[in-house]
């Protein structure tokens, strides 16, 4: 192989990768860009843990009678799939991977502020994720993703306790992660990076830290509440105990609501960064795109009640529930709008990254606008507890979450491993997994308006044809996963050379090597311009 | 298209207009994707690289274009929020008169009772064109009563009452689903709720095994469990006297007011030290675990027959508490 010659030469340059080959250096690391791809190993093995429930449970609904498994184990099939892909799979993604790596280089700093932290944030993941894993070995749990009292708590006889463990755990993990972006974006950015000169992903990184620092403590003290009651039958949740039944949706959806936005606001960071750069735009409106992020985290923390519109929860409660959930629509209409204001007269390539960013632009206006059926209290109370719940949620943390991730990893890709992919094949894999992503769940939104409830291990005849149509569509959807698995890897060993800045991009993570040295840069940079300085010289330099 | 409907069946007097809403709703998410989608495509194309070294002028951006389209967002949902509550609060009380039904949801069964005293199992009859509220509650885990072709939809709380009605449109057979995941045949929890002419339901209602009715049965349990040696009827018994109760104020030690519904009731039997009655010790005990919750609405239906049978003399002895 000619490529095999050049390796010598290729890894001449001293950089984070090559420095040292041992097993000690990559468990026992300090450099945020090693611990961003320990957590890119990780994540990826429980995507595809997660994945391959969804492969299970997308087979068995192709008949009403249920094609593959008892419905005890279907229930497992669901709350594994969501335990796994929210909490060790959507909520890391893009902070723990990406935001990893880039916040240092971004804001010109050599590492996180607390380097130590964020490796022990990563053993806390894992511990966690093992305790998760232990309990879908040891028998599974089959209490669904939100665990809802007094099932959980009082009913349930399987491993609720070991995924409560592992959920309680994972949570610091997020909690260090946060606060480790918080201090750093405060402290350590280079000179003349103002607030206003960063880049929009910084603003969604730090946006999220907030979230993840107010919000995980809370879901902590609930999992604590549940493990309580349902270890030692102290009264709190389960009224046969004294307790108030409601009491638990309360406090799980006071965390699990922002935890969307945990999802959803980094992605929003990431496809900010791919407009500007492959349309060469400043994006359109950037103070109010960043206000907006920080407007999502603070309304996000005051929506939970619209969870629980059918729950008897008082009609005035509801009421204002409703307005503030209409009211957080707003700010993600606004991005999608100055999203879409960037492409105006910009030079606009269709290099792989902008594929996906241009995806997400449309699932998560899809996932948006579908919310405004579930914000509305008349058409909530029909569609509370059915699948058009599912699809709506998928649109935005699959369709919105996941494809801003995949777009984020191909565009940092040859910063992160020094290499280039093939961008065709790229390109296919994004309409791939567009086309795909809308096929498995365009149907589940009609499934749900026609009244099938979700999670349900078999159903009416009737609602066969499009749970098949679903079940097809996710077929498409797993290939469209793989493919980049496939490419990515084989790009780290056979990929074309990557240079510093391929694609022309701003930002100072661009103007260190590909793949950076450890300590970033060799001299701190002095930032004198604003973010996405993408005009020529004379409108650049106002 | 037996097979492949695009919309339930419409079968209750609020299902048009939550269609209404849902087919704003759906033009609105329709022109939107579409107008995002159209604008994508045509600036993609109208705007791509063309040589690798374009570099287009800078736009900062333009303040009347985000208030633009800051405000019409707004008033969109705006428009939907007013419509959806009100649709909601017009609603969320039963009409007068309804016909009563109780609900019980257990793992992984709905039980339903007549005032008349019928029960069923996953089956519920009901007459055409009659407002029917249901008040439910659960024996273990959190249920959800959910009736497609009527879009109504309502948690049942083990250790409380929840109530939803409708008024059915349209004869026939729809589903019943148990809308909150419950455990193992959480799917199986499903039944059917049956509609019939007013005629065709009163010989239902005469055929069936009628037995006794909620009231009769809540008088046998209300026997067996002593209630009457201190709920004496003159209001001289150590506990109030329930004549005239139901649906009337009533004074408590804390100087609080409370209606006599059936959450209060069903309260006072399971947990009696929560409200006590102005006058009166805290001395009953508690029958959390000793009735069963079919039995508790029996109760229920029996003392609200004594309220409204008794009302004139009920409400002389209650004197002292309504003051």
């Amino acid at each position: 192989m000619s490529t095999a010659t050049q390796e010598p030469r290729v890894h001449a340059q001293r950089n984070y990768l090559n420095t040292d080959y041992g097993w000690r250096s990559w468990l026992f690391t300090l450099d945020h860009k090693r611990i961003a791809l320990l957590y890119l190993v990780s994540i990826t093995f429980f995507f595809l843990i997660g994945g391959s429930f969804a492969v299970l449970m997308r087979i068995h609904l192709v008949e009403p009678q249920g094609a593959l498994v008892q419905p005890e184990t279907y229930n497992k099939l669901f709350t594994l799939h969501g335990v796994v892909m929210i909490f060790f799979f959507l909520i890391p993604s893009i902070p723990a991977v990406l935001g990893n790596f880039l916040v240092p280089l971004m804001i010109g700093a050599r590492d996180l502020a607390f380097p130590k932290l964020n490796l022990l944030s990563w053993y806390i993941y894992i511990v966690g994720g093992l305790f998760t894993l232990y309990s879908a070995i040891a028998g599974g749990v089959d209490t669904g993703w939100t665990f809802y009292t007094p099932y959980s708590s009082t009913y349930s006889n399987t491993q609720v306790t070991a995924v409560a463990i592992g959920v309680f755990i994972t949570g610091f993990s997020s909690i260090l992660t946060g606060l480790n972006f918080i201090v750093t974006i405060h402290k350590m950015r280079a000179p003349g990076l103002t607030w206003f000169r960063m880049p929009l992903f910084l603003w969604a990184m730090y946006a999220t830290s907030i979230i993840m620092v107010l919000g995980t403590p809370v879901l902590a003290i609930t999992i604590f509440l549940l493990a309580l009651e349902h270890l030692f039958h102290v009264g709190i949740f389960s009224p046969a105990l004294g307790g108030d039944p409601l009491l638990f949706q309360h406090l799980f959806w006071f965390y699990s609501h922002p935890a969307v936005y945990i999802m959803i606001l980094p992605a929003m960071g990431v496809v900010s960064e791919i407009i500007a750069c492959f349309s060469r735009k400043r994006i359109f409106g950037y103070k109010i795109v960043a206000f907006s992020s920080v407007a999502i985290a603070v309304l996000g923390f005051l929506v939970w009640g619209h969870h629980m519109f059918v729950t008897g929860q008082s009609v005035y409660a509801g009421l204002i529930f409703s307005l503030l959930s209409f009211l957080v629509a707003i700010p993600s209409a606004i991005k999608v709008f100055n999203w879409t204001a960037t492409l105006y007269k910009g030079s606009i390539s269709y290099d792989a990254p902008m594929l996906y960013a241009m995806g997400f632009i449309g699932l998560f206006t899809m996932g948006g606008l579908t919310g405004l059926f579930l914000a509305s209290l008349a058409t909530d109370v029909h569609l509370n507890g059915t699948y058009f719940i599912v699809a709506h949620f998928h649109y935005i943390m699959v369709g919105g979450a996941v494809m801003g991730y995949l777009g984020g990893i191909h565009f940092w890709w040859p910063k992160i491993s020094g290499r280039k992919y093939p961008n065709m094949w790229a390109g296919i894999a994004a309409v791939i997994i567009f086309i795909g992503f809308n096929l498995t769940f365009f149907p589940q939104f009609i499934l749900g308006y026609l009244g099938m409830p979700r999670r349900y291990a078999f159903y009416p005849a009737e609602y066969q044809v499009l749970n098949v149509m679903s079940s097809a569509g996710a077929t498409v959807l797993g290939v469209g996963y793989l493919i980049p698995l496939i490419y990515l890897i084989w790009s780290m060993r056979y990929g074309p050379i990557a240079e510093p800045n391929p694609w022309g991009a701003t930002g100072l993570e661009w103007k260190t090597s590909s793949p950076p040295p450890t300590e970033n840069f060799a001299e701190i940079p002095i930032v004198t311009e604003e973010a996405y300085a993408y005009a020529p010289e004379e409108a650049a330099g106002d | 298209m037996q097979n492949f409907p695009f919309q339930p069946d419409q079968a209750s007097t609020i299902a048009k207009s939550v269609d209404q809403l849902y087919f704003f709703l759906t033009a609105v998410t329709l022109f939107f994707t579409a107008l995002i989608f159209s604008v994508i495509f045509y600036f993609m194309i109208k705007y791509r690289r063309r040589s690798p070294d374009e570099r287009p002028h800078a736009i900062e951006g333009s303040f009347p274009l985000e208030v633009l389209w800051t405000v019409i967002p707004t008033l969109i949902v705006a428009l939907i929020f007013v419509w959806g509550s009100t649709l909601y609060f017009r609603n969320a009380e039963p009409p007068k008169g309804a016909m009563e039904i109780f609900v019980t949801g257990k793992q992984w069964m709905w039980k339903i009772e007549h005032p008349e005293g019928q029960r069923e199992i996953n089956e519920l009859h009901v007459p055409l064109g009659r407002p029917v509220k249901l008040t439910m509650t659960s024996e273990d885990v959190i249920h959800d009563f959910f009736v497609p072709a009527f879009r109504v939809k309502k948690d049942v709380l083990p250790g409380r009452y929840t109530t939803l009605w409708f008024e059915a449109t349209k004869v026939g057979t729809f589903h019943l689903f148990c809308a909150q995941y419950c455990g193992a045949f959480h799917a199986g929890m499903i039944g059917s709720i049956i509609v019939q002419e007013p005629d065709e339901y009163e010989r239902w209602l005469a055929g069936g095994t009628p037995g006794e009715s909620m009231e009769q049965s809540g008088a046998k349990v209300f026997q067996a469990n002593g209630c009457q040696s201190c709920h004496l009827a003159d209001g001289t018994g150590l506990g109030p006297s329930l004549l005239g109760l139901y649906g009337n104020p009533v004074k408590l030690t804390t100087g609080e007011t409370v209606t006599a519904d059936d959450a209060y009731i069903r309260e006072s039997i399971v947990l009696p030290k929560a409200k006590i009655v102005l006058g009166y010790t805290p001395i009953m005990p508690s029958f959390q675990g000793r009735m069963t919750e079919e039995q508790i609405s029996n109760v229920i239906a029996y003392i609200r027959a004594l309220g409204k049978a008794q009302a004139p003399s009920g409400a002389a002895t209650k004197e002292e508490g309504k003051q």
